[in-house]
């Protein structure tokens, strides 16, 4: 199937999470936060929920501002 | 009588700080320069923007949040780059899960890219939403009285107008409007851009502002750490001097020293 992560396409294979997703962009150890179709995704549910095709997944940081 | 006999803390909904500055950690050159000059600026308060994660960087690169970790700042993430209400409750939204659940936030609502100018009707409808989803809203804002005054009526936590556009240097273009929404504030109110050295954020003080909010003047000085502890001095001297209360202005001149007893008598 067929994501947009962080505006770019991407592909993945059947079922993800956004926890395997997090966990396939060794991104497991940062502080960030996980937004699927507008929704944010508490992480405490990232193991709950399978990406669908077609899902639009922003994941997020801090950086610097001001 | 020490300063902090006549002075009280800062307190931005519920929350008491010793530090009248704030800084924000954009446009340094690296971490080491950015976490020296908060270190010298002494702020307790500290913003930053929430981005898309680069997916490319390697995972054991530190991150922001390691300069400025949230069990040692009060962090303060912004909404710079949003244009819309919409973009920036969704940003809120975002850096809230971010930092589990923290929800003092720095709304911006940006009008146009060239002036940075705050968007009011979007502000105001942004403020409304947020405050209604349990946000502590701080607000940047232009220097209209009337519109600080909707702001805190509406609820912001602290309504913070601009001194100059944001990264101009400027410093305070408008005093006498920035004096009267001092003067009428009943929530905490905070100079937001402009400010562009030491003497800028000192005056902002003496206008009765309760903080200041400084980032590109620190960030872009020759020296940074050397600035950050400029401006905590200036906030500190302009603070220390509106509680003291300035001189009346005199049309001419008044002698410091005595006339009687001059020899010449």
């Amino acid at each position: 199937m067929q994501i947009q992560l962080n505006g770019e396409m991407t592909s993945l294979e059947g079922d993800t999470t956004i926890h395997d997703l997090v966990t396939s962009l060794g991104l497991t150890q940062r502080r960030i936060a996980v937004e699927v179709n507008e929704e944010i995704v508490p992480r405490s549910q990232h193991d709950a929920i399978s990406l669908t095709d077609g899902d639009r997944v922003e994941i997020v940081h801090a950086i610097g501002g001001g | 009588m020490s300063f902090q006999d006549i002075d009280h803390p800062l307190s931005i909904a519920g929350r008491t700080f010793t530090s009248r500055l704030l800084v924000g950690t954009g446009k340094y050159r690296d971490y080491d320069e950015a976490a020296a000059a908060i270190t010298a600026s002494g702020a307790e308060i500290v913003t930053f923007a929430v981005r898309r994660t680069n997916l490319e960087q390697s995972a054991d690169e530190p991150g922001l949040l390691d300069v400025i970790p949230p069990d040692r700042y009060t962090l303060l993430p912004n909404t710079a780059g949003c244009y819309t209400a919409k973009e920036a409750v969704r940003t809120c939204n975002l850096a809230r899960e971010l930092l589990d659940g923290h929800n003092l936030v720095k709304l911006e609502v940006l009008g146009d890219a060239e002036t940075l100018y705050p968007n009011v009707v979007e502000t105001l409808k942004a403020a409304d939403e947020l405050i209604h989803l349990g946000f502590d809203v701080m607000v940047y804002t232009n220097d209209d009285p009337i519109v600080a005054k909707e702001l805190e009526q509406r609820g912001c936590a602290a309504v913070m107008p601009l001194g100059s556009l944001i990264g101009s240097g400027h410093g305070l273009q408008n005093t006498h409007n920035l004096r009267l929404i001092a003067e009428r504030a009943a929530v905490p109110v905070l100079v937001d851009a402009g400010i562009g050295t030491a003497s800028d954020a000192a005056m902002a003080m003496e206008l009765g502002y309760d903080a200041v909010l400084v980032n590109s003047a620190i960030a872009h000085a020759r020296q940074p750490a050397l600035m950050g502890q400029a401006m905590k001095q200036a906030v500190q001297a302009g603070r220390a001097a509106f509680l003291a209360g300035r001189m009346p202005r005199r049309q001419s001149a008044e002698p410091s020293s005595p006339f009687a007893g001059r020899i010449n008598d």
